[in-house]
């Protein structure tokens, strides 16, 4: 069986990530999919490289699923995150999730997208069309990776 | 006692290692194995207060560190 929570290296199927969470007593499945932007903060972007603490990214995806299961009364949900290079529209994050209700399945899916960007130690690194790479942070700070 | 610190993405380019070995006295502090990481060359370019993980969970600085302990730098996270 597809692990609920994984990082994967290879392309995203959504369709397999509804077969996850298919369940009869579900009249609500939504599927978010994160992709790669071309312009971010004004800036051209030609792709991204997406880099992880594995071990512990695992452990935290397991437990946000576990927690948004617990909070939202629904054990239908999947997610899986991309590891290494992407380019522009390719989709780095998916998240399945099938409930009985849609308000309780938009609710379960927006609570994994936020915590995932919130706790989950994965981090990218934007290439843009001038050559150069770095490492965005969402926090505003200047990139620790950039040059002084 | 030897503590290996795993190092990523921006924080890694910045101490120019994916690990660093630091010797620390037995039950150090999280807040002390920073203190010790402020001599390494490249440090200056880490904020004052980056995150650590312990055995792959977010740490508070009073958390006390063991030998054989799995200690990281949590970078700001930019997933999704």
């Amino acid at each position: 069986m597809t692990p609920l929570a994984s990082l994967v290296r290879a392309p995203i199927d959504p369709t397999a990530m509804i077969r996850i969470v298919a369940n009869p007593g579900n009249g609500a499945v939504l599927l978010f999919l994160g992709a790669v932007r071309q312009v971010n903060d004004g800036r051209d972007v030609t792709g991204i490289d997406y880099a992880a603490y594995e071990r512990m990214a695992q452990r935290e995806l397991d437990a946000i699923v576990a927690e948004a299961s617990e909070k939202f009364g629904s054990t239908d949900v999947a997610v899986q995150h991309r590891l290494g290079e992407l380019g522009v529209e390719d989709v780095s994050v998916a998240i399945a999730v099938g409930h009985p209700h849609r308000d309780e399945a938009y609710s379960l899916s927006r609570f994994v997208i936020e915590e995932l960007k919130r706790r989950v130690p994965i981090w990218k690194r934007e290439h843009y069309l001038d050559g150069t790479r770095e490492w965005v942070d969402p926090t505003g700070r200047a990139s620790a990776g950039a040059p002084s | 006692m030897t503590v290996t610190l795993l190092l990523f993405a921006s924080y890694a380019d910045a101490l120019g290692a994916s690990s660093l070995d630091m010797e620390l006295p037995s039950e150090s502090t999280v807040g002390e194995l920073l203190d010790a990481i402020r001599s390494r060359p490249g440090a200056e370019r880490l904020p004052p207060k980056p995150l650590v993980a312990v055995n792959q969970a977010y740490a508070a600085l009073d958390s006390v560190v063991r030998e054989g302990d799995e200690v990281a730098l949590i970078p700001p996270v930019a997933g999704g």
